[in-house]
């Protein structure tokens, strides 16, 4: 495994009366696409919502870059380099598609030549450019959640469930969209249930149970063992 | 890139009824006036009080524009804005005293002056006040509505005691400058001089922050912030500062719409900002909570509605606003155009 540009050091994360996390340690290569797999409602989510600041880490350690950021504001870590798209997708549906971009270009203006770039993985973005992005169907809005976290060079990026309940065309736009990005170089953790599209993109795996880590690994060995799948997800999740 | 398979979206049709439907709240202005015209039928008293209205609205409008923000942006009920109209209104008054003279001069340009000069004084009083209500009042209590409630009624009472204390308990009467004492005839009409003012501060206060919300960076990260701060922090923006500088804002509005309400009854006590907080929820609520056109539409009807019942039937006009209300509510629950969702 190359170096990491994310490390977690026993990280726990309560929300509210619930402990979430129970001790996460992960460290998220450089350059790479990491998948993080799991059941529902192991703390895949949080655990993305806690790098990101949303969370707050009760205890443990979060180093981004060489930096800790653990006690780092939301805003600062996304100064720092890292884009995030949440599960929901967070667009701005009062906004137009234009409008949702130019929010995404925190440190200055659009970059007409990367808007270009993004265009090519994503042309409907442009077709509906001055649109209400509210009126998006919902694999548009998820290009453009997409699309915002690439509007500017970001080191890290945390993709949550990015082809939930979209249709296998535009499922395979977005496997598209985040392979090209992983060519850049772009260092990736994401949380995917669809596991052909985890296979086809993922470098590495962490496998995550009862809010921690509990197996880590090339994503081809895991794609490959059905007996692997079945004990660390309790199912065989192998598709074509 | 790899080109994405072949896509080819296309614009739905919207209904006509869609779009009415849409255009809804804007059409309701137009419509009361229409039937406020019927209604009277007299075309030079309808002027008067359409007029008398819209004035009324926009002053509303420029008290309410900064509660709605605070409102919307920062899910703060905040009471204590009625201290800002008071304090702003009695700072304002008072260099409007100071510059009597040129008040009182029959020059448009001095009047101006020294309203500008009144106006800019209660704005940055009551800037400067909103920035410590937020740090010591509000801040301790964000996310807790009923904290919210009590504390910041509390601090509305303090504010308002210290007002007492500073001007003293009387009411205080005053004049308008020169210029703007009387009436201009139109069409028969006779159309105070000073509604005018307060019709021309209210659209171009409504057109400034159009501007500002549509056209620059701070105005997307307020309008996003709205909707959904916790990704507009994602997206690396510091949201708490834009917070602060728009209860700030909001709170200079305030002391802005204060002095224009003073000089428009011509009296100004403590408690009259604590009075105009009624009409102020009401346009918020009717307008769609953190919108700045639905609190326009919304401060235009109420004023409207208030002039033409007083005319055409006097003892309905206590509960003309609270009908208003309940036909928009029972209409969209939400208010006419809502940014943030009522939770």
């Amino acid at each position: 495994m190359s170096d990491a540009i994310l490390t977690l050091e026993g990280v726990y994360t309560d929300i509210a009366q619930y402990h979430i996390l129970h001790g996460v340690d992960l460290a998220v290569p450089r350059g790479a696409v990491t998948m993080l797999l799991g059941r529902n409602g192991v703390g895949k989510t949080t655990t993305l919502r806690t790098i990101m600041g949303l969370w707050v880490a009760k205890q443990g350690r979060i180093t981004f870059d060489g930096e800790d950021i653990t006690q780092a504001a939301t805003p600062a870590r996304a100064r720092a380099g890292i884009g995030f798209v949440p599960e929901d997708m967070g667009i701005f549906t009062d906004l137009t598609v234009e409008e949702n971009m130019m929010l995404a270009a925190s440190t200055g203006p659009l970059d007409a030549k990367r808007c270009e770039w993004i265009f090519t993985a994503f042309p409907p973005l442009k077709t509906f450019w001055t649109s209400e992005a509210g009126n998006l169907s919902g694999g548009q809005k998820q290009m453009l959640s997409i699309a915002r976290a690439m509007a500017e060079d970001r080191s890290l990026y945390l993709i949550d469930e990015p082809t939930k309940g979209l249709a296998p065309a535009i499922v395979s736009t977005m496997a598209s969209a985040l392979k090209e990005l992983k060519a850049q170089g772009a260092s990736i953790l994401m949380v995917e249930q669809n596991f052909g599209v985890a296979k086809a993109i993922g470098d590495y795996a962490a496998v995550m149970d009862d809010g921690r880590i509990v197996w880590t690994g090339e994503m081809r060995e895991l794609a490959e063992s059905a007996q692997l799948q079945e004990q660390l997800m309790g199912l065989s999740m192998e598709a074509g | 890139m790899t080109a994405a398979p072949d896509h080819k979206p296309t614009f739905a049709d919207v209904p006509l009824s869609a779009r009415i439907a849409q255009a809804m709240p804007f059409l309701l202005i137009p419509i009361l006036v229409v039937f406020g015209f019927v209604a009277i039928g007299n075309p030079s008293s309808w002027l008067t009080l359409t007029v008398s209205g819209l004035a009324m609205g926009m002053m509303i409008f420029i008290i309410a524009s900064g509660l709605t923000l605070v409102f919307g942006l920062m899910d703060v009920i905040n009471f204590g804005h009625g201290a800002f109209i008071s304090v702003g209104a009695f700072v304002g008054v008072s260099v409007l005293f100071a510059f009597g003279q040129w008040a009182a001069a029959p020059s448009l340009v001095l009047n101006l002056t020294a309203i500008l000069l009144a106006v800019l004084a209660a704005m940055a009083v009551t800037g400067l006040l909103g920035w410590a209500f937020e740090k010591v009042i509000v801040k301790p209590v964000y996310g807790a509505h009923l904290k919210q409630i009590l504390v910041t009624v509390g601090g509305l009472i303090v504010i308002e005691q210290m007002i007492h204390v500073i001007w003293g308990p009387e009411e205080i009467f005053l004049t308008r400058p020169e210029m703007f004492k009387g009436a201009v005839t139109f069409w028969g009409a006779a159309l105070e001089k000073y509604r005018l003012l307060a019709v021309a501060v209210g659209l171009v206060l409504f057109v400034a922050m159009r501007l500002v919300f549509r056209r620059t960076k701070i105005g997307l990260i307020v309008r996003a912030g709205v909707e959904n701060g916790e990704m507009v922090e994602a997206l690396g923006y510091r949201l708490r500062v834009v917070f602060v500088g728009v209860f700030i804002a909001g709170s200079a509005l305030a002391g802005l719409g204060g002095v224009m309400w003073g000089l428009y009854e011509e009296v100004i006590t403590a408690g009259m900002g604590e009075e105009m907080m009624i009409l102020v929820f009401i346009v918020v609520i009717i307008g769609g909570l953190g919108s700045v056109e639905g609190a326009f539409i919304g401060a235009l009807l109420v004023g409207l509605m208030q002039n033409y019942i007083a005319f055409l039937e006097p003892k309905l006009a206590l509960i003309s606003n609270i009908g208003l209300m309940t036909v928009i509510l029972l209409w969209r629950p939400q208010g006419m155009m809502p940014v943030v969702k009522a939770k």
